[in-house]
């Protein structure tokens, strides 16, 4: 239960709403006691041959009584549920403003469905225990009060008989709803590995009608499919007990207040307005009895939630501005040396990157070449600070990029990564995704240089075309170079292209090319790429293997070196050919 | 999922819903008996306030124990046996629900089974997952109390008229002068409810799919440093979020109160009413007493009534959808009446063969070649020349738009498919392994291949040596996709597969490279004792399998260039010498040296 006291903030931050809601709840309910006690009245007055007008007079009673109280009952959903809500709003804000602060690597050791799992099954869980159950606890306690008390007075030992099965509701609904919440997780369970299956099955259909196996597959989905019929029944079992005992046990009270009290009013000692009194006491009370026991388990369910969406609150942010930040750095000019740079993703890892020394000069544009996985993406993804150097030193303009503030770093690099990724918004949005501006020749100048301006004609909407499920779906060269007009557009110092022509047309490619070249001047450029085409006319090309740097030098030279570079060029000048034959 | 699946139709349509209810058919027993028993349970909880107008006026006016005790008696009967009869009404009726949707459940599965590679070249597997996941599950409100319940339902309201009318005929229709607006109340809150809901789904979507989003794009985010302003646009969807759920609040607080409101009123009409009469003393006391306790009885059943709707709506769209995968029918046909296959030899034949995924847009130009039995022949050519189609087409994977393909010189369109690809082992690039275990992997649950014969195939493709390491062996549990195994594990257990189902005809689609130079050893020679005494299409990326070929097919934009073995090709200087050049040459490179 401790992990929920972290919702104290949220609750006092809302205390008058909550005062108020309280209030409302001790009127509504110390109003809506009287209306048995007004039909108590009405039927006893009956025997005395009252008049008409004082019939009415009850009658008229009782509907201003209910009216007045399902007024503040009214005002109390208005308010408690309203600031459930609002704590509901305030935790997820609190929660995405964190979640976007968390380094790659957590993105990276944490799938999407879980995250996604915790920001809405869990926040769901706890807005139950912040809304619904406070509410009714609160609710219920007075109302059980205040109704006791009126019982109490009209007879002690009717009161002892007929609330005797009660607690047993309570008890009942408890343990029930614990159960059924545990059948619905085993069913859960059950449902994903149906879901697996069936999912494997068709990823694997080519296998299974190679090897003419679909009638085992039928087989074992059934078999499946049996177990998870098993675990509905098991939990229809014991689900299919609740309004049996509900009725059994609420029934049970009031023919003991019929049968003990009827004696009772045999013998004189009550009426039979008081009987009736009584059984109106009684409807009421059901309710509150069985939220209890709900609220006991909605109240179990939320501390675990909230338990693992604390864990997830408390993930550092490793990457992050330190005390060691120098804030006076607010402007970058672009030279960059790698010291002695070695990396690893995890501890128990091998070094991706092994002792890196190499400098970039400002102005300059330097290539990275090599196999997949040497590791070209992971040098790349050091100098924004996406992860932090195991050892050694990245610096850009003399300065640890440690000590730079993170968003000064970032803001003066261009990215463009292998993985494309736009937003499902217009084009327009996304070139301009990192300007914070409107600003029609930025999009434009950066359009252009990216060869995008020719595919915008044919867009539907121009610019104001939108991307993605929802509007159209780009080629993956046109993905490519929409990142790299996202990129240009905040005019950065330095320029990270990581594989990013790779589905762009050589002739478009050369376009590109000569047209950054002319953009490029006086910043630094750092290119990654398969195609020594892209590379070519690079001032220095690293050419990197296991995590260290094995050639370096320019085109002409590392040709003329004759090793992997020299192969890597050999084999794409085949290439074409072979694509050039008709 | 997306917007196909959000799509709200009507909330009913006759056609559907006659077609759903053929699923209930074979269970017609349970609901004919579950109907009775809803006719019986329904009376036994408005019985009980008739039997306590008894109880008043007929024992405690009379001062009588022994009746008060005996109606008492009554009472916890007519209590225990709605009880038990509302138990099994209950249980059974979900189990026959449950039991509906597991046979319509089966049977999308079987029918997806047998569907052409066509359909899952074009459907995402997410969709058809949820089609026998979600879809059917949204069923269950249907078949386990819609179609059921709402007998319960109208029969309590209908008892209850009956109970009241039997007692007094003036103060029920006085009573029942708020029902209208009762119901009027419960409609249209469900209707306000439902309304506002669709709005809070709709904000949920949205906040959802912003979520994932940027999750998914976090990268850009930080990299663009755009924290703050996301965070501004999220807090933006986070509170159109809020304010749905807000206004959907005001419905529940004005409806809940309406209701209580409502039956004071009935209340306050029976004691204005009723009490006027019982003074003048033609109603009893116990008629007052019994009336004021069915004031409470019509709503749970007003309220489940207007609940339906719902649930057909959903079922309505979750059945449209499923019936639309039911009637697709993108099979590859069986002939009415198959030739028998018989002693196969393995011989076979591409004559003229046309063949386009897409019509009009041939990715096989013809095409035609043979092969003897015993044979391997080696498909090369660069990407997207169409060797691997010539491969889907000899399993009749897909059916070929001009030509014929031949297996002992008879049509494969001649012939049962499922027997012709018993004859032939197809090994995959993409190594394909199911959750399970090694054996099971390698066998694929086939009773006709023993333990033994599963573990002579591993020691035959050398997987027995790496699989006797583990610590469960042949036990051993196979995640998905085989995540715990190394690809050139994998490949080897693909092989294992393949051989130990002994086939006349082979079909190897090469992965392009192992890791090692350990592994790759272990791979030709396991690739060799594949290919000894089948015939064998491969789809080459080994030096040594070009070189073992006793042909070669180099195929080049769809259309076959140049056949011959190794050394009459690199002797043309044709495509396959330039193709040499750059796929095969280094791995000359790497084994000489």
């Amino acid at each position: 239960m401790n992990s929920l006291s972290a919702l104290n903030k949220y609750f006092v931050r809302y205390k008058k709403e909550l005062a108020a809601g309280v209030l409302f709840i001790l009127l509504s309910n110390s109003s809506q006691v009287f209306i048995p006690l007004l039909m108590r009245d009405s039927i006893d007055s009956l025997k005395e041959n009252v008049n008409y007008s004082e019939i009415i007079k009850y009658a008229l009673m009782i509907v201003g009584t209910a009216a007045f109280s399902g007024y503040f009952r009214f005002l109390i959903r208005m308010k408690m549920n309203v600031v459930s809500r609002k704590i509901e709003y305030d935790l997820r804000t609190d929660f995405w403003a964190h979640i976007q602060k968390l380094p790659l690597r957590y993105f990276q050791n944490n799938s999407i469905g879980n995250i996604m799992a915790h920001a809405t099954n869990d926040i769901n869980a706890i807005r139950m225990y912040v809304g619904p159950a406070v509410m009714y606890s609160i609710d219920t306690s007075t109302k059980f009060i205040f109704i006791l008390a009126m019982i109490l007075m009209i007879s002690p030992s009717l009161t002892l008989f007929s609330l005797l099965p009660l607690p047993f509701l309570s008890y009942m609904v408890f343990r029930l709803s614990k159960r059924i919440h545990q059948k619905f997780t085993f069913i859960q369970e059950k449902f994903s590995e149906l879901t697996t299956f069936a999912q494997e099955s068709f990823s694997g259909i080519r296998v299974i009608k190679s090897y003419v196996r679909e009638a085992k597959q039928i087989d074992d989905f059934k078999k499946l499919s049996d177990e998870y019929l098993a675990r509905n029944m098991d939990k229809i079992k014991i689900q299919a007990l609740f309004m049996p005992i509900l009725f059994l046990i609420t029934g049970v009270s009031v023919i003991v207040v019929i049968w003990y009290g009827g004696s009772l009013v045999i013998n004189g000692v009550l009426t039979i307005g008081e009987i009736l009194a009584f059984t109106a006491y009684l409807s009421l009370l059901i309710f509150p009895v069985i939220a209890l026991g709900w609220v006991m388990n909605l109240v179990q369910q939320s501390s675990a939630s909230m338990k693992r969406l604390n864990r997830i609150l408390d993930e550092p942010y490793e990457i992050n501005d330190s005390k060691d930040t120098k804030y006076s750095k607010n402007t970058v000019s672009g030279t960059i040396v790698f010291k002695n740079v070695s990396f690893k993703y995890k501890e128990n890892l091998p070094d991706v990157l092994k002792n890196i020394n190499l400098e970039i000069p400002k102005g300059s544009t330097v290539a990275f070449v090599g196999h997949t996985g040497v590791g070209k993406s992971s040098l790349i993804n050091l100098i924004p600070r996406f992860y932090d150097v195991t050892e050694g030193q990245i610096l850009i303009d003399g300065f640890d990029v440690k000590e730079i503030p993170l968003s000064v770093l970032r803001r003066n690099i261009g990215l463009v990564q292998q993985e494309t990724f736009l937003f499902s918004d217009t084009l327009r949005n996304n070139i301009l995704y990192g300007l914070n501006a409107e600003n029609d020749s930025v999009v434009k100048k950066a359009a252009e240089i990216a060869r995008l301006d020719k595919d915008v004609e044919s867009f539907p909407n121009g610019y104001e075309t939108i991307l993605g499920e929802r509007g159209i779906t780009l080629s993956g060269g046109q993905k490519q170079r929409s990142c790299l007009a996202r990129a240009l557009a905040i005019d950065p110092k330095i320029l990270i292209l990581d594989d990013s022509f790779s589905a762009v047309d050589t002739h478009t490619e050369e376009e590109i090319l000569v047209k950054l070249r002319e953009f490029m001047k006086g910043r630094t450029s750092i290119i990654i790429s398969h195609r020594i085409s892209t590379v070519k006319d690079a001032d220095r090309i690293f050419v990197l293997d296991e995590g260290i740097v094995v050639e370096q030098g320019n085109h002409e030279e590392l040709v003329a070196n004759g090793k992997i570079y020299a192969d890597l060029h050999y084999r794409q000048l085949l290439e074409e050919e072979l694509k050039e034959l008709s | 999922m997306g917007q196909e699946d959000e799509i709200l139709g009507k909330a009913y349509d006759s056609k559907l819903m006659k077609r759903l209810l053929s699923y209930v058919k074979p269970y017609k027993k349970y609901v004919v008996l579950a109907i009775f028993l809803n006719i019986i349970v329904a009376a036994l909880g408005p019985v009980r306030p008739y039997l306590t107008m008894i109880a008043i006026d007929d024992y405690i006016a009379a001062k009588d124990y022994e009746g008060l005790l005996m109606i008492s008696a009554i009472l916890v009967a007519s209590l225990i046996l709605q009880a038990i009869i509302q138990y099994v009404l209950t249980y059974y009726t979900q189990y026959m629900g449950q039991k509906i949707i597991y046979d319509l459940r089966i049977k999308i599965f079987s029918h997806v089974q047998k569907l052409a590679l066509k359909y899952f070249d074009k459907t995402p597997i997410g969709r058809i997952v949820t089609r026998v996941t979600n879809d059917v599950e949204a069923l269950d409100d249907l078949f386990s109390s819609g179609i059921v319940m709402v007998f319960s339902d109208v029969f309590i309201i209908f008892w209850i008229f009956i109970f009241m009318f039997i007692m007094d005929w003036d103060l029920s229709l006085v009573t029942l002068s708020v029902l209208p607006v009762l119901i009027y109340a419960t409609f249209r809150f469900r209707k306000k409810v439902r309304d506002a809901y669709r709005d809070v789904r709709f904000h949920l979507a949205r906040l959802n799919s912003y979520m994932q989003e940027h999750i998914t794009g976090m990268n850009v985010v930080q990299t663009f440093t755009k924290e703050q302003e996301e965070l501004e646009q999220f807090n933006g969807i986070n509170s159109d979020h809020r304010t749905a759920h807000i206004h959907s609040v005001f419905y529940y607080a004005i409806f809940f109160p309406t209701v209580e409101l409502l039956s004071s009123i009935a209340i306050a009409l029976i004691i204005w009413y009723g009490g006027g009469e019982v003074v003048s003393g033609f109603m009893t006391v116990g008629v007052l007493f019994a009336f004021i306790q069915y004031t409470e009885m019509f709503f749970r059943p007003i309220r489940d009534l207007s609940e339906k709707y719902n649930i057909m709506q959903t079922a309505m769209a979750s059945s449209e959808r499923i019936f639309k995968l039911l009637d697709n029918d993108t099979r590859v046909q069986n002939p009415e009446n198959p030739e028998v296959l018989q002693d196969v030899k393995g011989e076979i034949e591409f004559k003229n063969v046309w063949f386009a995924y897409n019509p009009g847009d041939y990715v096989l130009k013809d095409i035609s070649f043979k092969i003897k039995p015993g044979e391997t022949v080696a498909i090369v050519g660069a990407t997207g020349a169409g060797k691997t189609s010539i491969i889907n087409l000899f399993t009749r994977f897909y059916d070929i738009e001009k030509g014929g393909i031949f297996i002992d010189g008879q049509n494969i369109k001649d012939v049962d498919k499922h027997e012709l690809r018993k004859h032939i082992s197809t090994v995959l690039q993409d190594v394909f392994l199911f959750s399970g275990t090694i054996k099971s992997n390698i066998n694929l649950d086939n009773d006709k291949i023993t333990d033994e014969m599963a573990v002579e195939a591993a020691k035959t493709v050398g997987a027995h040596k790496f699989i006797s390491e583990l610590p469960h062996q042949y036990d051993e549990e196979v995640k998905e996709k085989g995540a715990t195994l190394s690809v050139g594990q994998k490949q080897l257990i693909s092989f294992a597969r393949a051989l130990a189902y002994n086939p006349q005809i082979l079909i190897l689609d090469e992965a392009t490279s192992s890791i090692d130079t350990e592994t790759e050893t272990l791979i030709q020679h396991a690739i060799e004792k594949l290919l000894v005494g089948r015939t064998s299409i491969v789809i080459a990326h080994r030096l040594s399998t070009i070189q073992n070929a006793d042909k070669i097919i180099v195929m080049h934009k769809g259309e076959i260039r140049e056949v011959g073995t190794h050394q009459e090709l690199l002797a043309e200087k044709g495509i396959y010498y330039k193709l040499y050049q750059l796929q095969y040459k280094d791995q000359e490179m790497t084994i000489k040296g």
